[in-house]
C-alpha cells in the first residue's frame, strides 16, 4: 500500500526527516509515535504534498506508483486521506458544497458520473449520523466555528465519504475528550476492513486503546528509532520518551 | 465650466419640471456651474479619472425603450411593490399601483410637495459631492417613500432602473426620497440593471433618507451593469436619535462607477451597518466612498466591504469615520478586504479616522491579499483541482456577506449570478445548502 523507503524531507530548509522507512499493507493499522519535534506531523504532510514541504532523498510508493509524481489532488482521488491535526476554517464555503465537490472529484477520477445533488444531500446526512454530527453542519461554513472535537468529526466524516485506501490521521485524538476519542475510534474502526490502510500519528498512547494498531513505530530525530507491536507503546507509555532517546545515544 | 459642465447644464434646459422644484434646480445649476472640475489632485477623485464621462459628447436623455430591455432584466423575485424605471423614465405599465406613502415628484399633492421640499436636497452636502449639485439641477421626477409614526410599511418597496441600450451615449437621473418618521420601518431594494448589450450611457442617482427617531430601514443598493455604463451614485443618510439604518450594497460592471455612501449619526443612540461587495473585472472601475459622521454620543457603525479585482479592473475603497468632540462612547468599526485575481488588479484602499473624542472605540483594517494557501491546500487534500479550489474559495470570500443578506430573495437572486462569476455552476447544490 504504502511503502516509504529512507525518506529524507525539509521545511523551509530546515531538516526534519532524517531517513524514515516504514512498509505499510493493505489492511495493516501502523502507530507512529513520538515526542514534540521528532518530524511526526512533517510525515504527514510530506506525504499530502503541502507546499513548504519537500522530499529531498528516498522514496516513497503509494499502490506502487512513485507518490511523488503525484499532485496533491491527485494522491487523494488515488485514495490518500489525511485527517488534519488543525482542521483549516473556511467561512463562506458551505461544508455541503465542499463534499460534493471532493466527491465528485473522487468520482471522475474514476470515471464514475457526479452524485445527483439529492444522493449526496441524503448521503451525507446519513454520514453525519455516524460521526454524531447534526446535519445542519452541512450547512454551515467548512469548520467555521466548530468545536475542537466538532472539526475531528468533520475529518473522519470526510474519510468516511472518500472511502481512501490509505488513511493518515495527524494526531486526531489530541485534545479530544474521551466521548470524542470514542466517536473518532468507531469511525476509523468501522472503516478497517481487512484492505484499508491506517497510518495514525499520535503523541499519546490514549487513541491505542481505542484503535487497536498492528505495528508501534517509535520516530526520533527524524527516523524510525524501534518498532514493534502495540506493547511497546504501552512501554513508551510507562518509561517516557526518553528511555528510548538515552538507548539510542 | 468645462465642456462636460456647460452640456450637462443644457440638458437641464430640456426638461419641463414643476415650479417648485424650480428653487432646488437652479440652486443645483448654480453650484454645478461654480464648482472646478476635479482632476488628479482632487482628494476625492484621485485615484480614478473623469475622462470616459467628458468623452461623451452631445448629451442627450435617454430614449424610452419597448418592453423587450426590461423583459431580458431578470428581477429579484419578491413579494414586493415594484418600480420600474427605464432610462431615468417611469414606466407605469410595468410597476405596481403605488401604494399610500409611495409618491412620485410629478404627482405630489401639496402637503407632499412641502415634505419633498423639507427634505431634498437637505440631506445630501452638495457643496462637497459635485454630482449631487448636478443631480439637483436635474431634479424633475423622482419618488418619495414616506412612512408615518410607528408604521411599518406592508411590502418591501423594489425599484428597477433598467437602463438599455436605446440609452446609448445619453443620460439617465434618478432620485429617491425616504422618510422615516419617528418608530416606522421599511424595506428599501435600488436595482441598477442593464442587459448585456452596449449601453455606454451615464446614470446620475441619488438617494436621499432621513431615518427618524428609533425608526429603522433595511435598504439594499445593487448595481449589476454591463460593462461601459457609467455611474455615479449617492446614498445619504441622516440618522435621529436611536434610529437604524441597515444596507447592503454590491457593484459589477461599468468602466466607471462611483458610489458614496454618506451616513450622518445625528441622535443618540443610532446604530447603522453598511456591507457591500466590489467585483469589477477585465477592464472596470469600482470606486466605492463611505463617510461616517459621528456627531453625538453613544451611536454605533460597523462597515464590512470586500472585493475582488480581477483582469484589469481597477477598485477603490475610501473608508472615512470622522468622531466629533462631543461624539463620546462612539463604537465605529470599518473593515475592508480585497483579493486580487490577477496581475494587472489594482487596489487603493484608504481606511481614513478623524478622531476628536477621547472615549471611544474605533477599529479599522484593510487587507489586499491572495487566497489563503493553506486552504487552498486544504481543499486540494481531498481531491478538489486546484481551479476549482480557488473558484471556490473566491466565491466563499463574498459569500461570507451574502450569508448575512437579511432579505432571502436577494440571497437567491444574487448567489448563482455571483457563483457563475467564478465558473461555479452548480445552482440545485447551492439551493440546497442553503436552504
Amino acid at each position: 500500500m504504502l511503502k516509504i523507503s529512507d525518506l529524507y524531507g525539509k521545511v523551509e530548509e530546515k531538516d526534519i526527516l532524517k531517513g524514515l522507512s516504514i512498509d505499510v499493507k493493505p489492511g495493516e493499522v501502523h502507530a507512529i509515535m513520538g515526542p514534540n519535534g521528532s518530524g511526526k506531523s512533517t510525515l504527514g504532510n510530506v506525504l499530502s504534498g503541502r507546499p513548504g514541504y519537500e522530499a529531498t532523498a528516498g522514496s516513497v510508493t503509494f499502490k506502487g506508483r512513485n507518490l511523488f509524481d503525484m499532485d496533491t489532488e491527485e494522491r487523494a482521488r488515488e485514495g490518500l486521506f489525511l485527517a488534519f491535526q488543525y482542521p483549516v476554517e473556511i467561512p463562506g464555503v458551505s461544508n455541503m458544497e465542499f463534499l460534493k465537490a471532493a466527491v465528485d472529484a473522487k468520482r471522475k477520477h474514476h470515471g464514475q458520473s457526479d452524485l445527483s445533488s439529492v444522493d449526496f444531500l441524503k448521503l451525507a446526512r446519513e454520514t453525519c449520523k455516524r460521526v454524531n454530527l447534526d446535519a445542519s453542519f452541512l450547512k454551515r461554513g467548512v469548520n467555521e466555528g466548530f468545536s475542537g472535537g466538532e472539526k475531528k468529526r468533520n475529518e473522519i466524516m470526510q474519510m468516511m465519504l472518500l472511502e481512501p485506501d490509505l488513511c493518515i490521521l495527524d494526531e486526531t485524538d489530541s485534545g479530544l475528550d474521551i466521548d470524542a476519542l470514542q466517536v473518532v475510534a468507531d469511525g476509523v474502526n468501522a472503516m478497517r476492513d481487512g484492505n484499508r490502510s491506517f497510518l495514525v500519528v499520535t503523541h499519546y498512547q490514549r487513541l491505542l486503546d481505542y484503535i487497536i494498531p498492528d505495528y508501534v513505530h517509535v520516530l526520533a530525530g527524524g527516523r524510525i528509532v524501534k518498532s514493534g507491536d502495540k506493547s511497546l507503546a504501552l512501554e513508551l507509555e510507562a518509561k517516557g520518551y526518553g528511555w528510548l532517546e538515552n538507548e539510542v545515544a | 465650466m468645462t465642456d462636460f459642465q456647460q452640456s450637462a447644464l443644457q440638458l437641464a434646459d430640456k426638461q419641463q419640471a414643476a415650479a417648485w422644484l424650480q428653487p432646488l434646480r437652479e440652486q443645483g445649476a448654480s453650484k454645478w456651474s461654480a464648482a472646478s472640475w476635479p482632476g488628479r489632485k482632487t482628494e476625492a477623485w484621485k485615484y480614478i479619472s473623469l475622462a470616459p464621462l467628458q468623452q461623451q459628447n452631445e448629451l442627450r436623455w435617454g430614449g424610452e425603450a419597448d418592453d423587450s430591455a426590461i423583459d431580458a432584466v431578470e428581477q429579484v423575485e419578491l413579494d414586493a411593490t415594484c418600480l420600474v424605471f427605464v432610462n431615468g423614465r417611469f414606466n407605469a405599465a410595468r410597476s405596481s399601483s403605488l401604494p399610500a406613502g409611495v409618491i412620485r415628484f410629478v404627482d405630489a399633492d401639496a402637503a407632499q410637495q412641502d415634505m419633498i421640499q423639507q427634505h431634498l436636497g437637505q440631506v445630501v452636502d452638495s457643496e462637497r459631492h459635485l454630482f449631487a449639485a448636478l443631480s439637483n439641477a436635474w431634479i424633475e421626477d423622482g419618488i418619495l417613500l414616506h412612512v408615518a409614526r410607528n408604521q411599518k410599511l406592508e411590502k418591501p418597496l423594489y425599484i428597477l432602473n433598467v437602463a438599455t441600450p436605446e440609452a446609448s451615449a445619453a443620460v439617465a437621473s434618478q432620485r429617491l426620497l425616504v422618510v422615516l418618521e419617528e418608530g416606522s420601518e421599511a424595506e428599501v431594494i435600488e436595482h441598477f440593471a442593464s442587459d448585456a448589450r452596449e449601453q455606454n450611457g451615464f446614470v446620475n442617482s441619488l438617494t436621499e433618507v432621513v431615518v427618524g427617531a428609533n425608526a429603522r430601514l433595511q435598504h439594499y443598493r445593487i448595481n449589476l451593469e454591463e460593462e461601459n455604463l457609467l455611474h455615479v451614485g449617492g446614498v445619504h443618510v441622516d440618522l435621529h436619535r436611536d434610529a437604524r439604518f441597515h444596507g447592503f450594497t454590491l457593484a459589477q460592471g461599468s468602466r466607471l462607477k462611483r458610489i458614496d455612501y454618506q451616513l450622518n449619526m445625528r441622535g443618540e443612540g443610532a446604530h447603522m451597518d453598511l456591507n457591500g461587495v466590489y467585483l469589477p473585472r477585465n477592464k472596470q472601475v469600482i470606486d466605492y466612498h463611505t463617510n461616517v459622521e459621528h456627531c453625538v454620543p453613544h451611536c454605533t457603525s460597523n462597515e464590512v466591504f470586500r472585493g475582488i479585482i480581477g483582469d484589469s479592473a481597477k477598485a477603490v475603497f475610501n473608508g472615512r469615520i470622522h468622531i466629533h468632540p462631543k461624539a463620546q462612547k462612539t463604537l465605529a468599526e470599518l473593515s475592508n478586504k480585497n483579493l486580487l485575481t490577477s496581475r494587472t488588479a489594482e487596489i487603493n484602499t484608504k481606511p481614513e479616522l478623524e478622531i476628536y473624542a477621547d472615549d471611544v472605540r474605533c477599529a479599522h483594517g484593510a487587507t489586499i491579499a491572495q487566497l489563503d494557501e493553506t486552504s487552498l491546500f486544504y481543499l486540494q487534500s481531498r481531491g478538489i483541482s486546484a481551479a476549482d479550489a480557488t473558484s471556490m474559495l473566491s466565491f466563499g470570500f463574498i459569500n461570507e456577506l451574502l450569508n448575512q443578506v437579511p432579505e432571502q430573495a436577494i440571497q437567491d437572486y444574487l448567489r448563482p449570478r455571483l457563483a457563475s462569476l467564478f465558473g461555479k455552476g452548480d445552482e440545485a447544490l447551492g439551493r440546497l445548502s442553503y436552504e
